[in-house]
């Protein structure tokens, strides 16, 4: 089973919830420790809360074309069909803009001549390890500089692949663009953490469309609760969204997280509650 | 014409909050700035400047694949080519998963038999609206859709025209989390990067990286840090990597209810309660803000550096 913990609105908690329930399995002796991925690939934050020692790395990269001057013709073919303005054929020169390619090999299929090789181009890294506790983990970094977070989510999750019964727990990045539907698309439960106020409810209206285009069954988490309105809670009885916890605002959370502890270091009795999200979602889900 | 963009790389660290008291403060102080909403993917700088849209314009984005049936003679060709797993057979028929294309048109020149558009896709609609303090640029990305970088670049093109024909000195830029391609596009041709942040672990780990993107695409950048009391290590920490780095840290605001009941309130903390501890501390920023920005002058790098 694929869980994937996503949020609309940034620092919402999405992080503080997928690290606790991967802590709160790991600590549940009946069944095998999940998969950790961290799909937040523009900024990645798990590991500053499970620890994992990193044991194997992979640059990631995608094949960008290499044009044979000898064996080009400028019929500006390449250009032609290029859908990203990769590809200039200017006079005599025939210049590539390597941030722009999407690595598709468009150019290199219509090429009459053959003259276009494709070469990788690296844009991040990818990390795996395991954590103290026996999470298995791995997360994708993008080079600073480059513009697509995509591909590095495309090849993490190719990457990175559960056991047989292993459970998967994917922390996404923020907003509902591409590298969100990326780190969605084919989880069996997407769990959305939202906070109570106006910004809160605004994208958390958003990430439920996704959810609702996607056809994945989904949960809501509100965080820091009591500190806005009603204004979330009113909008997933009308969607009928359950709501699946409350976590209160409480300072020694703030300041726990903010050094990198999971709610289950503050608070142990949430390992139980962690558990039971668990059983609930495994039980949504079965009854689709 | 100055360009001030405001960023943060972790989400949630509070830069529409304080980019809604930046354009209050510059409309106390008689600064006249046209804002632009750059988080196109969940655009929230309009819940609390209470905008009067005066033109709403559609953006189409991409285009995505589409087979005519009637055309196609199932060779399957397309589905060999195309490197983002977005075709596969579908009740007896090759269909395109219009989530998954990324619109290379690959596939459209590989058919033998011509039977594949492209279909362009509306992504998303913008906006020109006026609000309390100003013209505000906003959009808002149908979900799930691509190219957010692209409506950025549309509504700060347009953020620009505009302050270019009225002669406005200052663009104030609410930017996206993250570091790529729609932060890029926020970021690109500003004078000044402003970047709030926290002082917690994630906070200070995505506000390197934030740096690190400025300092790559040459963006004088200076920081604050915001929520500062909550982990006093964190912020200790904070202050003694932008020393080591030559960073300027404008100002540490303290965490204040104030600011949520603001939001719920539908405006900026320093409208709706401008004698609270963090308004005080934002109105101290944007003054050293303003000084460092000069909208009528050219922007000193090396005083953005040092502060």
């Amino acid at each position: 089973m694929q869980i994937t913990v996503a949020s609309g609105k940034g620092g919402t908690g999405k992080t503080t919830i997928a690290t606790s329930l991967a802590l709160g399995l790991a600590l549940n002796a009946a069944v095998l420790p999940p998969l950790f991925l961290d799909c937040d690939v523009e900024a990645p934050n798990a590991h500053l809360f499970l620890r994992p020692v990193f044991e194997n790395r992979k640059d990631v990269s995608i094949l960008i074309p290499s044009i044979d001057e000898s064996k080009c013709t400028r019929c500006g073919r390449c250009a032609e069909v290029c859908e990203y303005h990769t590809i200039a054929v200017l006079g005599k020169k025939v210049m590539v803009f390597p941030q722009l390619c999407h690595g598709c090999g468009s150019c290199t299929l219509v090429c009459p001549t053959k003259a276009i090789q494709e070469v990788p181009d690296v844009m991040g890294v990818l990390e795996s390890g395991s954590t103290p506790s026996g999470i298995n983990f791995a997360h994708g970094i993008l080079n600073v500089g480059e513009p697509m977070a995509v591909p590095v989510i495309q090849q993490l999750k190719k990457w990175s692949t559960p056991q047989p019964g292993q459970v998967v727990i994917v922390d996404a990045p923020p907003g509902t663009s591409c590298p969100v539907v990326e780190s969605v698309r084919n989880a069996d439960f997407l769990l959305l953490v939202t906070e109570p106020t106006p910004f809160g409810l605004h994208d958390l209206k958003l990430a439920a469309q996704v959810a609702k285009e996607l056809k994945i069954p989904t949960g809501i988490i509100i965080n820091r609760d009591g500190i806005g309105d009603a204004g979330v809670e009113d909008f997933c009885a009308v969607e009928g969204l359950p709501i699946l916890m409350r976590i209160p605002y409480d300072r020694a959370i703030a300041e726990g997280t903010a050094q990198g502890q999971t709610l289950i270091e503050i608070y142990p009795e949430y390992t139980m509650l962690f558990q039971q999200l668990l059983a609930e979602m495994s039980r949504i889900v079965d009854q689709q | 014409m100055k360009q001030l963009v405001i960023l943060s790389g972790k989400g949630g660290t509070g830069k529409t909050s304080i980019t809604a008291s930046f354009a209050h403060l510059a409309h106390t102080d008689s600064v006249r700035a046209v804002l632009a909403d750059a988080d196109v993917d969940a655009a929230n700088l309009e819940l609390v400047l209470s905008p009067h849209i005066l033109e709403e314009q559609e953006f189409i984005g991409g285009k995505v694949a589409w087979i005519d049936p009637q055309k196609c003679e199932g060779c399957g060709l397309c589905e060999q080519v195309c490197r983002f797993d977005a075709i596969a057979v579908q009740e007896d028929k090759y269909q395109v998963d219009p989530i998954a294309c990324d619109g290379c048109a690959a596939c459209v020149h590989q058919c033998p038999t011509s039977a594949i558009r492209m279909e362009p896709q509306l992504a998303g609609h913008w906006f020109r609206s006026e609000s309390h303090y100003g013209p505000l640029f906003h959009a808002a990305l149908r979900p799930a859709q691509e190219n957010s970088g692209k409506l950025v670049t549309m509504v700060k093109q347009q953020a620009r025209l505009l302050a270019m024909d009225e002669k406005y000195p200052l663009i104030i830029v609410d930017g996206p989390p993250g570091i790529g391609c729609p932060v890029i596009s926020a970021v690109s041709g500003a004078d000044m990067a402003l970047i709030v942040t926290e002082p917690t672990v994630a906070g200070v780990h995505d506000m390197e990286r934030a740096l690190q993107m400025t300092r790559h695409f040459n963006i004088p950048s200076a920081v604050c840090i915001n929520k500062s009391d909550i982990f006093g290590k964190g912020a200790a920490q904070i202050s003694s990597y932008c020393l080591d780095e030559k960073i300027a840290v404008l100002g540490q605001i303290p965490f204040d209810q104030s600011v949520t009941e603001a939001m719920v309130n539908g405006e900026p903390v320093t409208a709706y309660r401008p004698e609270s501890p963090a308004s005080k501390e934002i109105k101290n920023v944007w003054q050293k803000l303003i000084k460092l920005l000069q909208p009528d002058l050219g922007v000193d790098a090396d005083k953005v550096r040092t502060g």
